[in-house]
């Protein structure tokens, strides 16, 4: 009833080619804006920021950053959370090496540094596919942490081997309570979501999902392999520096080089299949949902009576997990995305559907 | 059809003594012929004949053994499919291979990405020079599916999509790089009567008014004997035939490998 295209006609090719093509869909998308901006920071607690919000938009970012990888040039890795901690190691040397250095450029060099070796860890990807280059970059994400505790150059010789985020300014806005942390991460990621969706819109998207449908087809077309690939892996690893960054310097504070393990690769491949693969509200959704279910499943059932230990807690967490991949591969393998696109595609005709 | 009045100008692209041999396979021996400009060249021979293999030395994707393939007075021994398509050499498959995960817009804009300049950073900006050149393109894809007639699944996903508008989106999607060589294997295998004389209606249309030089592969006699200018026939990796259709069709060696010889 209110969310229909009928009678909306487009006269140019540019408004045929926004990222939003109905005004319902802008509205829409200045009210969600509006409200992660102004909204949640008159309202929100300092336990939402740092046990939801703030880890939801450092590991969004990095879901984005695995699903232009994953989820549009096709090429499946699991070094994610190693490229993170290349990110935040970087960040950190920037910052405390380079102390007058503007943040967003200590941000910007850390995610072109983890761009580059991303980039290295992306060669065997054009000799090798799928389940097999999933392997070849684990080596990444045993290898990098393993070098920044075996280097101690990389911590700057600390005893404890313990990085600790310096103090945040940027342009004299010392950014120190959880409310302007969380405004911080919501400008950089806000910024590199319209980033992500520009690629993936034009050129360098279509040729990466090219060559996540047909390689041999792309190929004929005149897309160079070698340059599709690799320029996924640096776009996906830029993404996935400046999420390892955020997630140093605003969620953490301090962190061991070593703490980037193979869990959370696996929780980011996770959020990319649940929230929908080559999408990028998918990213936001599947992080959204993994991060919601672990805090669902502690506060929910005490506030209906049931006292559950910690311990089986944690157990039904992987347990639900576990379900809900299953469930999520078998019934809705596009994900939440889908999902979402689904009931667009409902409301269309809704009430009066024929 | 007025074939007669037809230009058909100098060679465009030559093939010298093209032999292919996968280990003790030889698919291709000792094949000579030419395409000259705006004609259609049809290469016609049983199953098994070579005339894949002979498309896919043409556009790089094999390397022949020996010979020598001149296009446009470039002699080349080896090439890359990704050179082949930046020097004008475009080409559909027998068995569709389009991006299934992308729409029919997106598969023809796709198709057009070697004429397109915009990089990363710019693209990632999207205003500014990236969509002027986006919108720029879109206009000329926007010509090609008038031309074939495909407006109403501008959007649909084409793994949605039957399988005679598949072949055609496969079509557009070469036309999009403005091909001076189109190369089109089976254009026409598992269509039924209307939609082969569609497709027959697009390749001349192509032909005639975008001036591409066309070499297609078919197995409808009736087709290949209607629109092409020239057949070439091989039969297990060697050519048997080369010349006007009416030639072809009564040369013995031709008719022998469709028909068998007694021996």
């Amino acid at each position: 009833m209110f969310y229909r295209e009928s009678g909306q006609y487009k006269t140019s090719y540019r408004a045929d080619q926004a990222i939003f093509t109905i005004p319902q869909d802008r509205v829409f998308f200045a009210l969600l804006m509006l409200a992660a901006f102004v909204g949640i920071p008159l309202v929100a607690t300092n336990y939402i920021y740092t046990a939801l919000l703030i880890p939801f938009l450092c590991l969004a970012l990095a879901a984005l950053g695995l699903n232009i990888l994953t989820g549009y040039c096709g090429q499946l890795s699991l070094g994610t959370s190693a490229f993170m901690g290349v990110g935040a190691v970087a960040a950190w040397n920037l910052a405390t090496r380079v102390p007058d250095l503007n943040i967003l450029v200590v941000f910007a060099l850390a995610g072109l540094v983890t761009a580059a070796v991303g980039m290295f860890f992306g060669l065997p990807s054009l000799r090798i596919k799928g389940f097999y280059l999933a392997v070849a970059t684990l080596a990444a994400q045993f290898f990098l942490p393993w070098l920044f505790v075996k280097i101690s150059w990389f911590t700057n010789h600390a005893a404890s081997g313990v990085i600790t985020a310096p103090q945040l300014t940027l342009f004299g806005w010392s950014i120190d309570t959880p409310m302007e942390k969380y405004l911080f991460a919501l400008g950089v990621v806000t910024l590199l979501a319209l980033a992500a969706k520009n690629l993936v819109r034009s050129n360098p998207g279509r040729q990466w999902m090219a060559i996540r449908d047909m390689d041999i087809a792309a190929e004929i077309i005149g897309i160079r392999p070698v340059v599709a690939k690799l320029t996924a892996f640096a776009v996906s690893s830029f993404f996935i520096g400046i999420a390892g960054a955020l997630y140093l310097f605003v969620y953490l504070g301090s962190a061991e080089p070593d703490g980037f393990t193979i869990t959370m690769s696996f929780q980011v491949l996770f959020m990319i299949i649940i929230g929908g693969l080559g999408s990028i509200l998918g990213s936001f959704l599947g992080a959204f949902f993994i991060l919601l279910v672990p805090i669902f499943l502690t506060r929910v059932p005490p506030m209906l009576g049931f006292d559950l230990s910690t311990a089986l807690v944690s157990h039904l967490e992987f347990m639900v997990f576990g379900a809900l991949i299953v469930i999520f591969l078998i019934v809705e393998p596009h994900g939440l995305a889908r999902l979402w696109q689904i009931t667009k595609e409902k409301l269309r005709i809704w009430p009066f559907p024929y | 059809m007025t074939i007669a009045q037809k230009k058909i100008g100098p060679t465009l692209l030559k093939v010298d003594n093209i032999s292919l041999s996968f280990g003790g396979v030889k698919a291709l021996t000792d094949i000579s012929f030419e395409i000259r400009e705006h004609e259609i060249l049809a290469i016609i021979g049983p199953n098994g004949a070579g005339k894949s293999s002979m498309l896919n030395c043409i556009n790089g994707f094999y390397h022949p053994q020996q010979g020598t393939i001149t296009f446009r007075g470039e002699a080349r021994k080896q090439m890359r499919p990704h050179e082949a398509a930046s020097h004008g050499i475009a080409r559909t498959f027998q068995n569709i291979a389009l991006f299934k995960g992308m729409s029919t817009l997106d598969n023809i804009m796709t198709g057009r990405l070697l004429k397109m300049k915009a990089g990363l950073l710019s693209s990632a900006i999207y205003k500014g020079p990236a969509e002027r050149e986006q919108i720029q393109h879109r206009e000329y894809c926007e010509k090609i599916i008038d031309f074939l007639e495909i407006q109403a699944i501008r959007k649909v996903p084409v793994g949605r999509l039957p399988y005679g508008l598949q072949k055609r989106v496969e079509l557009a999607r070469a036309l999009a790089a403005e091909p001076t060589l189109l190369l089109l294997d089976e254009p026409m295998a598992g269509m039924n009567l209307e939609e082969k004389q569609d497709m027959c209606r697009f390749i001349l249309d192509v032909n005639d008014e975008f001036g591409t030089t066309i070499c297609l592969i078919e197995h409808d006699m009736g087709v290949v004997m209607d629109i092409s200018d020239r057949v070439v026939v091989l039969d297990y990796g060697r050519k048997i035939g080369d010349g006007a259709p009416e030639d072809v069709k009564n040369n013995q060696a031709v008719i022998d490998a469709y028909l068998g010889v007694q021996h």
